[in-house]
C-alpha cells in the first residue's frame, strides 16, 4: 500500500477508531497560555498556573462527563499537571476511558507576498517532541492549519503549504505512535455565502488528501478536524439541515472512507448552534462512511467558564453546565439531540472572534 | 461547491447511479476495428463490417442477457449500426433499459524520455464529438489511460499526465451530457507482488481524484474503471480471491471519495471465471464500501461466446447461451451471490492476458 508501515500501526488504527466511537467526541482544552489568558480575563480571572490547572481539573473531574468523551486535547503544560489531590491529569483521563492528546504546532506565521495568509510552524524537532509526549501518555496530536476566504484567497500557495505541512506533521506523528488530527481550518470570517465555503472546503480537503497520500500517511490511523460548511460570519445564518447537507457533501467529495472519524471544530459557533449542526449531520440519510463527531473548545466550555468565574464555590454549578454540553454533543453524534439541553448563560452566544488566533 | 455547473447535472447523476444498480454492470464492446480484428483472427473470422455487426447483434439480442447489463460501451462504428432487421442498436439497448456508451479516446502515444510510458490522446474537438454522440443516443463515455509497473514506473510524469488527461476528458464529457468513465488502468504485466500493485494503485487513484477536483468535475456524475489489485502476471505469488478483494477494497477506501456512485472493474486479462470470482469476493467482503462494485468487462464477458460462435450463423444460439451464462454469473457477483456454478463455456478458465495489451 502507499502508506509506510509504522511499528505503531495497529495501535494507531485502534486509537483513531476509538476516538470516533458513537456517543463520544473530543474536548479541545489545548488553549495556549496566551489564549487561555484571553478566556480567563473575560471572566476576570488571573492567568496564572494554578488557575489554569483549576479550570482543567474542573472539566476533567466533572462527574459523568468523561463517558461522553473519547479524547481531550491538551496544551503541553497541562500534560504534566496534576489534580489538587496529586493525581496526574493523564491518569484521570485514562481511568475515565479518555485518550490524552497534545497540541504540537507552534502557531502561524504569515506567508510573504500573500494578503495576510499564513502557514503553521512546528516541524523542527517534532519527532523528538512526539516521542516525549507519547512517554508522558499522549496518544494523539493536533496541528492547526489556517486558511481564509477572500476575493483571491485562499491562494494556491497557501493551500499547498498548509496541506503539505499537515501531511509532514501527520507522518512524523505516526512514526512516533500518535494519531494525527489533521485540522485545515477555513475561518468563518467574511461575507461569502455557503456555496463559496463549500467550494473552498472541497478544494482544501482534496489538497490535504493528496498531500497525505504523497507523504505515505496511513489514513486509517488519522482523524480529520475540519470546519463545518456555513455562510461567512457577516452573511445570514442558514438552518442546521442546510449546514449538514453542504458539509456532508463536501466530505463525500473529498474524504476517503479509510478515515475513521471526522471531528468538527466549532470555529466561533455558539454552544447550541454547534450541537444542532452536528445533530443535523448525524440525522442526514446519505453515504457517511466515517463517524461524525465533535472536537469543540469554546463550544463546550463557554457557559462553564462563565458559571465558574474562577471561584471555588461555583465549581459544582460550572461542572453541571459542562456536563449539559457534553451530553448534548454526545446525543448529537447519534442524531438524537432534542434541543432540550438546559441552556447555561451564554450557550446561545456567538463565540466568533474576528480572525481568531489561538 | 468546487464542481462546475452543468445543465446536464441531474441527468449525469441519475445515469451514473443507474449504471451502478445492484445486479447490473457494463459490457465493454468497444474494441476498435484493429483490436476486434485480432479477436476475429483467433476464431478465423474475416474482419469486415458485416461480421463486426453480426457479433454485436449476437451479444445485444441474447434473450435474457440485457437485464444484467446497465450499460454497453461501443466503438464509434457500432453506435450507428443496426440489427439485420434494420433496428438501430441504440434502440435495442434503450428498450431494454441499457445505456449506450461510447469510447472517445484515440489510443496512446509514448511519453518522450520515459521507459515506454504513454499518455492518451483524443482531447482535440472532443466537445463536438461528445455532442454528436449524445445526439446519437450515447449517455456515457470511456477513456482509457494506461500505466505500467516497473523498476522506476510509473513515473511522476506518467501519473500526472494521465491523471490530468482523464480529468480534462471528464469535464468535457460532463459539459455535453455524457457520464465519463475514468479508467486509469495499471497493467498487470510484471513480476511485482500484490503489495506493490496496491501501492501503485493508491498513488494513481489519489492523483486522479486530485486532478478531477482541480478540474471541477462533478464526482456524483462520474464512474471509476480501475484494475483490481493483484500480483503481476509474472509474479511467483498467486493470490486468493479474498486477498485480492481485501487489497482492492482497501485501495479504494483510501482514495475514492464516497460521492462516486460506482466502481466498474476492468478485467485486464483475467479469465472469465477469475474475473467473476474476484468480483464476487469483493462484494462479499465486510467493510466500508460506499460505492457499488460491479463489472465493465470486455474479454471476460465475450471469450467463450466468441469461441462458440466462430463466425457461423448456426452457432449463434449456442454462443448466446455462453454469453448469457457469463452475464448472469457477473450479475450474481455484484451481490456476492455467485456460487461458481456457471456453465463453464470453452475457454472460460483461460487466461486472457496478452502482454502489454493494446486495444
Amino acid at each position: 500500500m502507499a502508506s509506510f508501515t509504522s511499528k505503531y500501526a495497529d495501535e494507531l488504527i485502534a486509537n483513531a477508531a476509538y476516538i470516533g466511537t458513537p456517543g463520544k467526541g473530543i474536548l479541545a482544552a489545548d488553549e495556549s497560555t496566551g489564549t487561555i489568558g484571553k478566556r480567563l480575563s473575560s471572566i476576570n480571572v488571573e492567568n496564572v498556573e494554578s488557575n489554569r490547572r483549576a479550570l482543567r481539573e474542573l472539566l476533567f473531574t466533572t462527574p459523568g462527563a468523561l463517558p461522553c468523551l473519547s479524547g481531550v486535547i491538551l496544551f503541553e503544560e497541562t500534560l504534566y499537571q496534576k489534580s489538587s489531590k496529586g493525581t496526574p491529569f493523564v491518569d484521570i483521563l485514562k481511568e475515565g476511558g479518555v485518550l490524552p492528546g497534545i497540541k504540537v504546532d507552534k502557531g502561524t506565521v504569515s506567508l510573504p507576498g500573500t494578503n495576510g495568509e499564513t502557514t503553521t510552524q512546528g516541524l523542527d524537532g517534532l519527532g523528538e517532541r512526539c516521542k516525549k509526549y507519547y512517554e508522558a501518555g499522549a496518544r494523539f496530536a493536533k496541528w492547526r492549519a489556517v486558511l481564509k476566504i477572500g476575493p483571491n484567497e485562499p491562494s494556491e500557495l497557501a493551500i499547498r503549504e498548509n496541506a503539505y505541512g499537515l501531511a509532514r506533521y501527520a507522518a512524523i506523528c505516526q512514526e512516533n505512535g500518535l494519531v494525527p488530527i489533521v485540522e485545515p481550518e477555513i475561518l468563518v470570517d467574511g461575507s461569502h455565502d455557503i456555496q463559496k465555503c463549500a467550494e473552498v472546503t472541497e478544494r482544501v480537503l482534496a489538497a490535504c488528501y493528496k498531500a497525505l497520500s504523497d507523504h505515505h500517511v496511513m489514513l486509517e490511523g488519522t482523524l480529520l478536524k475540519p470546519n463545518m460548511v456555513t455562510p461567512g460570519s457577516e452573511s445570514g445564518k442558514v438552518a442546521p439541515e442546510v449546514v449538514a447537507e453542504y458539509t456532508v457533501r463536501a466530505l463525500q467529495r473529498t474524504v476517503p472512507a479509510a478515515v475513521p472519524a471526522v471531528v468538527f471544530l466549532s470555529g466561533g459557533q455558539s454552544e447550541e448552534e454547534a450541537t444542532r449542526n452536528l445533530n443535523a449531520m448525524n440525522q442526514l440519510k446519505t453515504k457517511k462512511p466515517w463517524s461524525l463527531s465533535f472536537s469543540f473548545g469554546r463550544a463546550l466550555q463557554q457557559s462553564t467558564l462563565k458559571t465558574w468565574g474562577g471561584k471555588e464555590e461555583n465549581v459544582k454549578k460550572a461542572q453541571e453546565a459542562f456536563l449539559v454540553r457534553c451530553k448534548a454533543n454526545s446525543e448529537a453524534t447519534l442524531g438524537v439531540y432534542k434541543g432540550d439541553a438546559q441552556l447555561g448563560e451564554g450557550a446561545a452566544e456567538s463565540l466568533h472572534v474576528k480572525d481568531y488566533k489561538y | 461547491m468546487s464542481c462546475f455547473k452543468s445543465k446536464y447535472a441531474d441527468e449525469l447523476i441519475a445515469n451514473a447511479a443507474y449504471i451502478g444498480s445492484p445486479g447490473k454492470g457494463i459490457l465493454a464492446a468497444d474494441e476498435s476495428t484493429g483490436t476486434i480484428g485480432k479477436r476475429f483472427a483467433s476464431i478465423n473470422v474475416e474482419n469486415v463490417e458485416l461480421n463486426r455487426r453480426a457479433l454485436r447483434e449476437l451479444l445485444f439480442t441474447t434473450p435474457g442477457a440485457l437485464q444484467y447489463i446497465s450499460g454497453i460501451i461501443l466503438f464509434e462504428e457500432t453506435l450507428y449500426q443496426k440489427t439485420a432487421s434494420g433496428k438501430p442498436f441504440v434502440d435495442v439497448m434503450k428498450e431494454a433499459k441499457v445505456l449506450p456508451g461510447i469510447k472517445v479516446d484515440k489510443g496512446t502515444v509514448e511519453l518522450a524520455g520515459t521507459n515506454g510510458e504513454t499518455t492518451t490522446i483524443g482531447l482535440d474537438g472532443l466537445g463536438d464529438r461528445c455532442k454528436k454522440y449524445y445526439e446519437a443516443g450515447a449517455r456515457f463515455a470511456k477513456w482509457r489511460a494506461v500505466l505500467k509497473i516497473g523498476a522506476n514506473e510509473p513515473s511522476e510524469l506518467a501519473i500526472h499526465e494521465n491523471a490530468y488527461g482523464l480529468a480534462r476528458y471528464a469535464v468535457i464529457c460532463q459539459e455535453n451530457g455524457l457520464v465519463p468513465i475514468v479508467e486509469p488502468e495499471i497493467l498487470v504485466d510484471g513480476s511485482h507482488d500484490i503489495e506493490k500493485c496496491a501501492y501503485v494503485t493508491e498513488r494513481v487513484l489519489a492523483a486522479c481524484y486530485k486532478a478531477l477536483n482541480d478540474h471541477h468535475a462533478i464526482l456524483e456524475g462520474t464512474l471509476l474503471k480501475p484494475n483490481m489489485v493483484t500480483p503481476g502476471s509474472d509474479s511467483k505469488s498467486r493470490a486468493e480471491p479474498k486477498v485480492i478483494a481485501e487489497h482492492t477494497v482497501r485501495a479504494l477506501q483510501r482514495t475514492v471519495p464516497a460521492a462516486i456512485p460506482a466502481v466498474v472493474f476492468l478485467s485486464g486479462g483475467q479469465s472469465e471465471e477469475q474475473a467473476t470470482v474476484n468480483l464476487n469476493a469483493i462484494n462479499q467482503l465486510k467493510g466500508k464500501k460506499p460505492w457499488s462494485l460491479t463489472f465493465s468487462y470486455g474479454r471476460a464477458l465475450q471469450q467463450s461466446t466468441l469461441k462458440a460462435w466462430g463466425g457461423k450463423e448456426e452457432n449463434v444460439e449456442n454462443a448466446q447461451k455462453a454469453f448469457l451464462a457469463r452475464a448472469k454469473a457477473n450479475s450474481e457477483a455484484t451481490t456476492g451471490a455467485y456460487k461458481g456454478d456457471a456453465q463453464l463455456g470453452e475457454g472460460a478458465s483461460e487466461s486472457l492476458h496478452v502482454k502489454d495489451y493494446k486495444y
